[in-house]
């Protein structure tokens, strides 16, 4: 009973809730196909909502991942067109990743700006040089290789994807809350100034956690970019949305120190299921977005009426 | 002689805009005419709507990124009534398009306000939900200018007066008139002074009896008014109405509030100073464009990167200021 009364209990029964309504809704829901092919649709997505769980618990938001994974995707399109080896492109592409997460860093940590102040600006800026790169061209030809990781399965049926997927959370599961820098990340999140005064390396910790959200989403990016086959310079434009959702449903506070990584995994299968349900019944995408919204906007205030309604039951006892 | 930080902050603005344009000069041919003021008066009047509307929010703490969809349902909508009532007389189409911002400004505000969420969710969730609203009743069709009434597709480019060749239109009138409305309200009124009350101490603000919660949802609702004020202009400036219409606009907002030198935690700030941003940004939107060293795709980076040194230079220099008379000042 217990179980159920917190968060990550409660985002389960919903969990639940929607793969049932779905089934009821649609034969192919719960084929294997189908599974496989949701995890594929989305999976730039939730690995990028893995790393924003680490981001955010840190009270801090790094609103520039959807630019990041476009700008990757387009540096990589636009080498390979170059002339550039795949293999090459890919590496480099990472390393532009890590590079924009380095430059966020750089402002955040280094002059004390706020994160939301600097993602903003190299969110348009990211995307800007996207669009310098490949213009208005789309560019696609991509070695089949590449094309393959995000379209066929790697073991037997099991893309990449959905490896990657497995493997990233139990990591991020592991890093946040095994280990000593998973602590410190909670640590800061709930007080900075508490975590200064303690001793502890407050810029370190932030800055490494910008790299790896500039790294993971470069990472993301490729992957899109392999999934589909050709990139654009409006490719991933307004993820964030969807990532930033997947992670405050999850229970992860926007003021930091709180939440867990089950609950953002949690949250990203029902953001998963929900899509994919409203999909197979013909639901167009505007109107999943607007539905995801609703979802964004009740998940913070659900907390919050549930707080002060348990106060007003305690003052009834 | 000390100059107030805010007239210094004026004056460096308006240096860094003339170096500007002495920059594209130098650059372009024939770029310093009559013409450039006649091509960018008019988008820096809507773009100065939005980002009044928007320096309200930010004088709050608080941030609205849900502006440029408003801009779009307000154009659409006021489009589509227009095509169904084209008799409406026309002083009342601007004050719908208004209440039509409104009203979404109200419901970013009550969210807000009443449950305490953070703006910063709240509008990222109203961007899309708004932009979905107008997708799904607009059923993908668009609004197009030949069914619209003359007097508003004509109405964006009618001149109030013109001085030798120098066009100034109505629509630049307009958005001055409430510029300065807006200046004189909040520098001169008691109410007005209420947001940045609110906006750079909120726990003084509490105890000194103001209303932080009717203030943050008036400052939303302004917002949201001021865009669907913008909302009218576009319709009839473009006429032609998408579904994409007004995409973007709430980072170009955001962009201008923060070169103006609004401080983006709240409580300072000066609404004449985010109208010279406005300015500054469409300006070298436009110039790039002409520019042939670059191509017109650095826009956006160029916009980004700027947003990103003005926030910084104006963290170092308020530091600078600070460190200077540690025992506190006027400010």
């Amino acid at each position: 009973m217990t179980a159920l009364r917190s968060w990550e209990g409660f985002l389960f029964v919903v969990l639940i809730l929607i793969y049932a309504v779905n089934t009821w809704n649609s034969p192919v829901f719960l084929t294997v196909g189908n599974q496989i092919n949701m995890f594929q649709l989305s999976v730039e997505k939730i690995i990028v909502a893995l790393v924003m769980t680490f981001v955010i618990i840190n009270g801090e938001i790094d609103l520039s991942v959807a630019s990041v994974m476009g700008l990757a995707a387009c540096a990589f399109g636009w080498m390979v067109q170059a002339g550039v080896p795949a293999g090459g492109a890919v590496m480099i592409a990472l390393a532009i990743g890590v590079l924009c997460g380095a430059f966020n860093a750089f402002w955040i940590v280094g002059f004390g700006i706020p994160s939301l102040v600097v993602t903003l600006a190299t969110m348009i800026a990211y995307r800007g040089f996207a669009r310098v790169l490949v213009e208005d061209r789309g560019i696609s030809d991509f070695p089949d290789w590449f094309d393959a990781l995000g379209q066929k399965g790697l073991i037997g049926p099991v893309p990449l994807a959905m490896i990657l997927f497995a493997v990233l959370s139990v990591v991020a599961f592991l890093i946040l809350q095994r280990t000593a820098f998973g602590r410190k990340v909670y640590f800061i999140g709930a007080s900075r100034a508490v975590a200064e005064y303690s001793g502890l390396n407050v810029r370190a910790v932030k800055a490494k956690i910008f790299i790896a959200s500039g790294l993971i989403s470069a990472l993301a990016g490729l992957l899109f970019a392999a999934r589909v086959g050709a990139v654009r310079g409006d490719i991933a434009n307004g993820f964030e949305l969807d990532i930033i959702t997947m992670v405050l449903l999850g229970g992860v506070s926007i003021f930091g120190g709180a939440g867990t990584m089950s609950g953002t995994i949690l949250a990203i299968l029902i953001v998963l299921a929900l899509r994919n349900g409203m999909a197979l019944v013909n639901i167009t995408g505007h109107i999943q977005t607007g539905v995801l919204g609703i979802l964004l906007i009740l998940s913070v205030t659900v907390p919050i009426i549930r707080e002060t309604g348990g106060r007003l039951i305690a003052r009834v006892r | 002689m000390r100059i107030p930080l805010g007239t210094l902050r004026i004056l460096v603005l308006l240096g860094v805009f003339a170096t500007t344009v002495l920059f594209f000069a130098s650059q372009i041919d024939g770029y310093l005419n009559a013409r450039l003021f006649n091509r960018i008066s008019g988008s820096v009047a809507v773009i100065a709507l939005i980002a009044v509307g928007q320096a309200f929010v930010v004088l709050t703490r608080n941030i609205d990124l849900s502006i440029g969809s408003v801009v779009g349902c307000a154009a659409y909508f006021t489009g589509g009534i227009l095509i169904a009532y084209p008799d409406l007389p026309p002083p009342l189409v601007p004050l719908l398009a208004m209440g039509i911002g409104a009203v979404f400004g109200a419901v970013n505000g009550f969210l807000v306000a009443r449950f305490r969420l953070p703006s910063i969710i709240v509008t990222l969730a109203t961007l899309a939900l708004f932009r979905s609203i107008l997708v799904q009743s607009s059923d993908g069709s668009s609004i197009t200018t030949n069914r619209l009434p003359t007097w508003l597709t004509e109405f964006a480019t009618t001149n109030a007066f013109t001085i030798g060749e120098l066009q100034i239109r109505w629509i630049v009138i307009v958005s001055i008139v409430v510029v300065l409305t807006a200046h004189v309200f909040l520098t001169r009124f008691r109410a007005g002074r209420t947001f940045f009350a609110i906006g750079s101490n909120p726990d003084a603000a509490a105890f000194a009896g103001l209303n932080a919660g009717r203030t943050i949802f008036l400052a939303f609702v302004i917002s949201g008014a001021l865009a669907g004020l913008a909302g009218f202009m576009f319709l009839s400036r473009f006429g032609n109405i998408t579904v994409v219409a007004g995409l973007g606009l709430e980072l170009k907002s955001v962009g201008a509030v923060v070169v103006g030198g609004v401080n983006i935690f709240g409580g300072s700030g000066n609404v004449l100073g985010v109208l010279i941003g406005a300015a500054l940004i469409d300006l070298i939107d436009t110039s790039l464009v002409r520019w042939e060293l670059v191509s017109a795709f650095w826009r956006e980076a160029v916009l980004g990167l700027l947003i990103l040194l003005a926030v910084a230079a104006d963290t170092v220099l308020m530091r600078r200021l600070l460190r200077r008379k540690p025992t506190g000042g006027t400010r």
